[in-house]
């Protein structure tokens, strides 16, 4: 199936290996199993969601892929110089520390040579829709602002793979869409994996390239819509979820192939 | 007047400023730090289980200033270990070592009869005996304190902001917060003979919480609280003379002064 268009050598060697996989992940915090043979793969290019009730292990599990925990078994395996890009849950700063959005961005270039970072920083606000940001103080912003901000700070290391901790986690509604739809056009336009967690299930079952049912193990996974109709999910979130939910199957400019990267760059402006 | 001025041509008076300035200056960065990662109560515990250093110090005949740097930088390993086990929270932890170590320091001093030590000069400080050998130490610490500080100083403030997130982007976390509790250590150990075991931790906290008011980026608050920490070493030993009063104490009222009318302006602002 590797018969699309590939634009570099990188891509060629990357194509035939995930950016992440997890094989029979398993964790137990004291005598509670808290993850047991968990195995999924993230390729290039794709948005691979988990779900599951609170307590599921959802984010243990990424915090193992991040390399922040230790498995108690199983292999994680990431591609060789993969960059990751982590926005947390959440943010608190300490009110004694003052912090711009600048400075709490630049930290995220420390180690890189040359001093083009205002730039970047800048960039990467407006591409997130918020260059007015720049000079705040991290603690005043709102909840989606902060968010927003967490999002340019993983950005801004151009990771191959992007982890997201409930990136909705405090917006209001419709900032949550539009933070969402955001996710998807950043995945899209820098050809990077998106690893996230989230409750905001009708909104992610949108934007999905896969998702995974967690729930200690794998109870399902596959694409959106097959998810939302199999029995496990069904049992773990009742039939009445799924009648909410506005499947929507997303409006992709270009095709994937089955590892994930993008095929026929030519035909990249269709739809 | 002139009689005033030439005090500070003397050489204790020479050595004692010298002593003060260069602990200031690495007190507004690192004074910062403590402020910012909720750390006070820390270094009050290992400043006063620098009296138990004294103590085994002068029982054994080593090198004081040695013994001290040795029992701070034990404690901080202890603290640090300690610390990760989850049966007693970290506050209580602190409670019961600082006044266990201070105790004891007190009690092995006061047994060892053929020791005649002045207790004050190590509890509220005792800038004005200060010896040659004494500010080269101090001078030689907050050298390489501050040398560290500044190299890694992104990694520092990128690790008291989210650890989690400097982890994924590649620091290594648990050595640089052992580092840092280090420098911390060293700096504690070192300064003790400029405002004494008591007192030392408002050198540190102080000024940087006046400096708070005043700045919106890390860096501005680290280079305010130095220069905060500056002009009250100068007052305070101005003062003390002026008023003959101990200078440690002196020192740490000065620099509370700051505090406080730099809060009052900032409330008359707002």
């Amino acid at each position: 199936m590797a018969t699309g268009a590939v634009s570099t050598v990188e891509e060629t060697i990357g194509s035939q290996q995930p950016l992440l996989s997890a094989v029979d992940i398993g964790k137990v915090f004291d005598d509670r199993v808290v993850l047991e043979r968990v195995s999924f793969s993230i390729q290039a290019g794709q948005i691979v969601t988990l779900i599951g009730p609170n307590g599921a292990g959802k984010t243990t599990l990424v915090r193992i892929a991040l390399g922040l925990l230790d498995a108690d078994s199983g292999t994680i395996t990431r591609r060789e110089g993969l960059r990751l890009g982590y926005m947390p849950q959440s943010l608190h700063v300490e009110p004694t520390l003052p912090l711009t959005v600048q400075r709490f961005l630049a930290l995220a270039l420390r180690g890189a040579k040359g001093s083009a970072g205002g730039h970047e920083i800048e960039e990467t606000l407006a591409s997130l829709h918020v260059p007015h940001l720049v000079h705040a103080q991290l603690n005043s912003l709102s909840g989606g602002e902060l968010q927003r901000v967490l999002l340019a700070r993983a950005l801004l290391r151009k990771p191959h793979l992007l982890v997201l901790d409930e990136p909705a986690q405090g917006v209001d509604i419709a900032g949550q869409a539009e933070l969402y739809s955001l996710i998807d056009s950043i995945a899209e336009t820098q050809g990077c994996g998106v690893l996230m967690i989230s409750h905001d299930l009708h909104l992610v079952m949108s934007s999905t390239d896969e998702v995974i049912c967690l729930n200690h193990h794998v109870c399902c996974h596959g694409k959106p819509e097959t998810v939302s109709n199999d029995p496990a999910y069904l049992s773990l979130f009742g039939a009445g979820v799924t009648d909410s939910l506005a499947v929507y199957t997303h409006h992709h400019t270009h095709e994937h192939d089955i590892h994930g990267n993008v095929i026929g760059e030519d035909e990249c402006n269709h739809q | 007047m002139s009689d005033f001025l030439s005090l500070f041509t003397t050489d204790f008076i020479l050595y004692a400023l010298a002593a003060g300035l260069s602990l200031a200056l690495v007190a507004g960065p690192l004074g910062s730090f403590i402020v910012w990662r909720r750390m006070a109560y820390f270094g009050d515990t290992l400043a006063h289980s620098a009296l138990l250093g004294i103590a085994i110090g002068l029982l054994t005949g080593a090198n004081p200033q040695f013994s001290i740097i040795l029992s701070c930088l034990f404690f901080a390993f202890i603290l640090t270990v300690l610390d990760r086990s989850p049966t007693v929270s970290t506050d209580t932890l602190l409670g019961i070592l600082a006044h266990s170590s201070l105790a004891l320091g007190i009690v092995v001093l006061a047994l060892s009869d053929s020791i005649r030590v002045n207790l004050e000069a190590y509890l509220f400080g005792a800038l004005l005996t200060i010896s040659a050998s004494d500010l080269a130490w101090i001078i030689a610490v907050t050298i390489g304190v501050g040398g560290i500080l500044f190299k890694f100083w992104n990694e520092f403030v990128a690790i008291t902001v989210h650890a989690d997130i400097a982890e994924v982007e590649g620091s290594q976390v648990d050595r640089l917060n052992i580092l840092l509790v280090l420098l911390i250590a060293l700096t504690i150990a070192v300064s003790m003979k400029i405002v004494g075991v008591l007192l030392i931790t408002s050198l540190l906290v102080v000024p940087a919480a006046a400096a708070r008011l005043l700045a919106t980026t890390p860096e501005q608050m680290a280079i305010r609280a130095s220069v905060i920490g500056c002009v009250a070493v100068v007052f305070g030993l101005i003062a003390a003379f002026v008023a003959d009063v101990p200078v440690g104490p002196s020192i740490v009222v000065c620099a509370t002064l700051l505090f406080l009318a730099l809060t009052l302006l900032r409330a008359g602002k707002a």
